[in-house]
């Protein structure tokens, strides 16, 4: 009898050290900032002391042109980046699935951008993007074009053809190990029933790897969302709102403008989008296996 | 359509040549098996035919067209793989259609081959299903049905039973001979499994570390096999072999070994040559019948040492002197293990093969 309920036991005494983890690093402090999301909380006091305002944070953000223009620069950075990442990636893949001698030697070059630490990232794109200095408007002006003005006029682009250089490759190695577990023999079967290296990748390599791509594409977006230093670094939200993140305008919020409660709604906000997309992420990948399952059932009902 | 013709094919993976030119000429419309055990490049064969494999040297022949530098999708061929290599995402009907869409065949014609090539293999009610929700042998007929709805000339199959287990395989390997009879096409079969290869072929083609050992009929092969390889690969249960001396006694020719002297027919004798005195004498267990009283230069003594019962028959394991050797005997026959029984040994039977190179003699 004592075995036995020591051996229902193990399982959660194992996970114990994790969920207390969890429990103090992630819940409370979530928990922490949604009280403080209903509240006006300047840093000088502590939390006790601010005053409840009910929805007022949330309301006010909602009609509050700056942040609207934060959502429109992050939407517009996430989809932008996560679509350009994709097909570069995916294609990528494609043309890289093969054996040439020295392709491993190019496999680990192109991941090495996604192992650089994205503050490094950050500094690295800004020296090439100085307007006088910089890589870019050196090599342009040897060429005898004009400099372009990086980080001014362009600087959402800027900062966007940074974050695909360095997650391009995230996308790259999902999908390149998507594709080399692809049945081989179905390729086969397609080259036999004739099907042109661009067919076989419409009709069978694309769609075989649509569960891996959309998992992954969600899981960028994810990212995408709370991306803050490569822009912190380069930019700094600037010029004016035009790259200025979410993320950029919570942290700004909190210490410039010592609006905590402010920032937490922000910050809340920016959680329910993230929720959405993760449950997006999760319906997806029951419905893949409710549909396993019901071709399992109807082997056995044969 | 075209006699396949290979010319000296050879395959080579770097430095390691796994098929040694290999020379084959298949009849139109027949139904060739190419068998033997794994790795003796009988599937490396079947895949350069299709188109799968380069070819390192030599060259294939489809009529008068050399073939060996098209695509797999222009040489106009349908193949059935082991593992069935179904489009998972597509359902059944599309997978069938595959080949017609692509070459956009109009919808009509399309959608009458899909009902006519389902009706075949009988899969009619299964059009709609995903392969994930088809069992092993229904999989093997979307497999099938993908490889009739294309019209092709040539038909490959790559061990296309060894997936199944074996009372399907059996229903299978009778459904394939019936398909063979309706579909006149040419047809090239890879399999490891002998009975397949019996069952199913016009010619036999036995491979074994990258040669063929010998083609021909599956009859022809079964009464002269060339070599000691192929006369042990077909018939089941395999052929007996024992090591023997050919003496010659009174003006007879006997095979001598340790524990048996079986007299040579006179016919086989006078063609032997008989300065070749180590042999390696072969008897199929159908050729052994139990026979008490049998002389003493027709018979063997064995000794029972299992007996394996399979129904009418019973298979018993004996040995005779060091060689082991299996018969068939009915199962009502009264015998205790241990006992020794004498065989009468069929004179066609015996077959004589050099004990070095493992020729026939």
């Amino acid at each position: 009898m004592r075995a036995q309920t020591l051996n229902r036991a193990t399982p959660y005494m194992f996970m114990a050290p994790a969920a207390i983890i969890m429990a103090i690093a992630l819940l409370y402090p979530l928990g922490y900032m949604i009280y403080g999301s209903f509240r006006d909380w300047n840093p000088s006091q502590s939390i006790g002391e601010s005053e409840f305002v009910g929805l007022k944070n949330y309301i006010t953000l909602f009609f509050d042109p700056a942040f609207r223009e934060s959502l429109s620069v992050t939407l517009t950075f996430a989809f932008v980046v996560v679509a350009a990442e994709m097909v570069l990636g995916v294609g990528l893949a494609l043309l890289l699935d093969r054996n040439i001698r020295g392709m491993s030697v190019l496999r680990t070059l192109f991941i090495l951008p996604m192992m650089i630490a994205p503050v490094v990232v950050g500094l690295m794109w800004r020296y090439m993007y100085h307007p006088t200095v910089g890589t870019f408007n050196t090599m342009l002006k040897s060429w005898g074009f004009d400099g372009i003005d990086w980080l001014g006029q362009n600087a959402l682009l800027s900062v966007i053809i940074a974050d695909v250089w360095q997650w391009t490759p995230f996308i790259f190695i999902l999908a390149l190990a998507a594709l080399q577990s692809l049945p081989r023999s179905a390729l086969e079967a397609a080259r036999i029933d004739g099907a042109t290296a661009w067919q076989q990748i419409i009709h069978i390599k694309l769609p075989l790897m649509m569960p891996v791509l959309i998992v992954t594409g969600l899981l960028r977006l994810i990212d995408a969302f709370k991306v803050l230093e490569v822009i912190l670094v380069m930019t700094e939200g600037g010029p004016g709102l035009s790259t200025e993140i979410v993320a950029l305008r919570i942290s700004r919020t909190a210490t410039e403008f010592r609006e905590l409660g402010v920032a937490a709604a922000m910050s809340n906000y920016l959680l329910m989008l993230l929720l959405l997309l993760t449950v997006a992420m999760f319906a997806i990948t029951r419905l893949q296996e409710a549909r396993a399952q019901r071709a399992a059932r109807q082997i056995q009902e044969d | 359509m075209p006699q396949i013709r290979l010319q000296n094919l050879v395959k080579r993976y770097g430095h390691l040549e796994v098929l040694h030119g290999i020379d084959l000429q298949m009849a139109e419309n027949e139904f060739t098996v190419l068998v033997g055990p794994s790795g003796c490049g009988k599937s490396t064969t079947l895949r350069m035919i299709a188109g799968l494999e380069t070819v390192s040297d030599g060259e294939i022949f489809f009529g008068d067209q050399p073939v060996s530098q098209l695509e797999p999708k222009d040489r106009g061929l349908a193949m059935v793989f082991q593992d069935y290599a179904l489009y998972p995402h597509m359902d059944v009907a599309h997978n069938i259609s595959f080949a017609l869409r692509l070459q956009k065949r109009p919808k009509e014609e399309i959608k009458a081959k899909v009902k006519e090539v389902a009706e075949i293999v009988g899969l009619t009610d299964y059009l709609q299903r995903k392969p994930g929700a088809l069992s092993g042998g229904q999989r093997q007929r979307v497999a099938m049905a993908r490889a009739l709805a294309k019209d092709s000339e040539i038909f490959l199959f790559d061990e296309p039973l060894s997936n199944l287990d074996a009372k399907l395989r059996g229903q299978m390997r009778a459904e394939l001979a019936i398909m063979r009879q309706r579909v006149q096409k040419n047809m090239i079969y890879v399999t490891h499994d002998q009975i397949e290869a019996m069952t199913l072929a016009d010619r036999i083609v036995v491979m074994s570390d990258g040669y063929i050992q010998q083609q021909g009929s599956p009859e022809e092969l079964f009464k002269h096999p060339a070599n000691k390889f192929v006369a042990g690969f077909l018939g089941s249960p395999p052929m007996n072999f024992l090591d023997s001396e050919l003496i010659d006694l009174d003006g007879t020719l006997y095979a001598v070994g340790e524990g048996f002297r079986i007299a040579i027919p006179a016919e086989k004798a006078h063609a032997l040559d008989q300065s070749d005195k180590a042999v390696t004498l072969g008897i199929r267990p159908s050729d052994l019948s139990y026979a008490p009283d049998a002389p003493p230069g027709l018979g063997l003594d064995l000794e029972v040492i299992v007996s394996e019962y399979v129904g009418a028959q019973s298979v018993l394991l004996c040995v005779c002197g060091q060689a082991s050797v299996t018969v068939e005997l009915k199962s009502e026959t009264p015998i205790a293990l241990g006992e020794t029984l004498r065989f009468a040994v069929r004179p066609e039977g015996i077959h004589l093969f050099d004990r070095k190179t493992g020729t026939a003699l």
